[in-house]
């Protein structure tokens, strides 16, 4: 399937879930619907580096807070129009990806890894004390509450995020079937034999790390309007850097899909479960999910289906 | 007289206070076959290491093809045609076999000839290359699932995979049995006959000695003979070092 179909399919797919969360007239579905969608666009970006060429970032939430907080300046100095703000957030957090990418990338392993969650320890710091953006209290950003076309603002953030997440999708599942996909595999299974069969490894773990850096972002651009408040705490949390690195592995890092199934399973879970319980246990269930999946399937569900159909065939 | 494919003058690599290599000279014309041969620990695999890339010397110049390799990445060495297998086969483990071998073809050879190869180029080379070495009905395997042999056949594939001037191989033949050996020394010899210069570092001497038009003798980091074979194993300094 090209790319472009791919992309057409997705969009139909994402029309008929609008439609049909629509269709439930209930605001918690969008609500509920737009933090499943959010994961999926964190967890994919995620893949991009720690998936695709092996690289864990341990980062997660610095890059997505890196996309809150673009989002809080900008509405403070400049409002754009939402879509325009994830592309701000998108080349601010690219810049950040690209810049972590230059210091961190010839460490490997568990160094690259603490390198990352060094990162956003810095980058908490740098925010909690910048008054402008909130600082350590928290920021306010009033959303409207309609825009036009669409109606209610929170269908429409929905819906941004939906178009989003497609975007991600598309664009992983592109890289995947290109030589770009190939060489990022090179990377993950060997660094040494890649730069011998010619992989320019630096410059591809450069695009990756921009590639997945500049997507958490946008992930969490629209964030400041869904919740009205941001404060550090809460957008450099444990919830986004676990949820980003467990939900590709759960559902499985060698594809697209992966990520997509591990953040609509856990996301759906955890949405139920803050519900039904509390919200308090939902790193506690990602966490088990997690142990529980790296013992007994690696690989993840993608990885467990696989390996089913492969004894079938 | 042409200049030579390989100039390597003065080279010289430390780790720490230990001297691996001390003023290493060889010039390699191309189309030879040269053996490189040396007890172990006398420097062979850093020597392959620092012409590749994966190490960088501290003294010395490498001249490839008339260009200083000095300060060019592995990658970029092999786009120029430098290319080398591993002591150990370090396949691309989530790929199957004809993947592999796309890889260098994707990302040496197109990347040389500006992406000018198309998809089915591509796969007609990597069809070739698989005939070639035998491995034409494992292209959709895994290296997992491939024999000792397979799996050495597969790393010299790759190699040969970038379609380089120089291609070196490190202890292709580790490990295997007599008959396997000769496969892989005829493949070498097949290879050098269609103009690709190699150089074959080796421990089994009867390869060696078989495949080698020319012998190079390193010991403790420097270079003790270079010369025809027959005269090279002759030489009082290489007896004494691999006898005592």
């Amino acid at each position: 399937m090209k790319w472009w179909t791919f992309l057409i399919t997705a969009t139909i797919v994402a029309a008929a879930v609008f439609a049909g969360i629509r269709a439930l007239n209930n605001d918690y579905y969008f609500f509920a619907g737009y933090t499943v969608l959010q994961f999926v666009v964190l967890a994919t970006a995620w893949n991009i580096l720690g998936g695709y060429t092996g690289y864990v970032n341990f980062g997660s939430a610095a890059f997505f807070a890196v996309g809150v907080y673009t989002t809080v300046f900008l509405h403070k100095t400049y409002p754009l129009p939402v879509p325009l703000q994830i592309v701000a957030a998108g080349i601010v957090s690219g810049l950040v990806g690209l810049g972590m990418g230059y210091l961190t990338l010839r460490l490997r392993g568990a160094f690259f890894a603490i390198a990352t969650l060094a990162l956003a320890v810095v980058l908490q710091t740098i925010i909690v004390n910048w008054s402008y953006v909130g600082g350590a209290r928290g920021a306010y950003v009033l959303r409207p509450a309609t825009i036009e076309i669409v109606g209610n603002y929170i269908h429409y953030l929905f819906l941004v995020m939906l178009g989003l997440a497609v975007i991600a999708l598309t664009t992983a599942r592109a890289i995947e079937k290109s030589s770009l996909g190939y060489g990022f595999a090179t990377i993950r299974d060997d660094e040494l034999a890649a730069e011998a069969s010619g992989v320019p490894t630096l410059k591809l773990k450069l695009i990756a790390t921009t590639l997945s850096g500049a997507f958490m972002g946008m992930a969490g651009a629209p964030f400041p309007y869904i919740q009205a408040y941001v404060q550090p705490n809460a957008v450099f949390g444990l919830e986004y850097a676990v949820n980003s690195i467990a939900m590709p592995i759960i559902g499985g890092t060698a594809s697209w899909i992966g990520p997509l199934v591990g953040a609509i399973l856990l996301g759906t879970l955890q949405q139920v479960a803050t519900v039904t319980i509390s919200s308090a246990v939902n790193v506690l269930i990602v966490g088990l999910l997690l142990v529980a999946f790296v013992i007994v399937a690696p690989n993840g569900i993608v990885g467990v289906v696989q390996k089913a159909w492969r004894r079938k065939l | 007289m042409s200049a030579p494919l390989l100039d390597v003058a003065g080279l010289g690599k430390r780790f720490g206070g230990f001297v691996a290599l001390d003023g290493i000279d060889l010039s390699i014309a191309a189309g030879e076959r040269v053996g490189l041969i040396g007890p172990n620990g006398s420097g062979k695999s850093t020597l392959v290491n620092c012409l590749s890339g994966t190490l960088i010397n501290e003294i010395g110049s490498v001249k490839f093809d008339g260009t200083e390799l000095a300060g060019l990445p592995a990658h970029q060495r092999t786009r120029l045609g430098l290319a080398r297998s591993f002591q150990l086969p370090r396949p691309f483990s989530s790929m199957t076999v004809g993947d592999n071998i796309r890889v260098p073809l994707i990302y040496a050879v197109n990347a040389r000839s500006h992406g000018r190869l198309s998809e089915s180029d591509i796969a007609t080379r990597c069809d070739g290359l698989l005939g070639l070495v035998g491995l034409a009905d494992r292209a959709r395997d895994f290296p997992r699932d491939l024999t000792q042999v397979d799996m050495r056949k597969l790393e010299l594939a790759r190699a040969m995979a970038a379609e380089p001037k120089l291609l070196i191989a490190d202890e292709a033949m580790a490990g295997l049995s007599g008959s396997e050996v000769n496969d892989i020394v005829e493949l070498l010899i097949m290879l050098n006959e269609r103009g690709v210069t190699v150089i074959l570092i080796e421990h089994i001497m009867s390869a060696v000695m078989r495949f080698s038009k020319r012998l190079v003798v390193l010991v403790s980091g420097r270079k003790i003979a270079d010369g025809r074979p027959d005269d090279v194993i002759r030489n009082p300094e290489v007896e004494r070092a691999y006898l005592g």
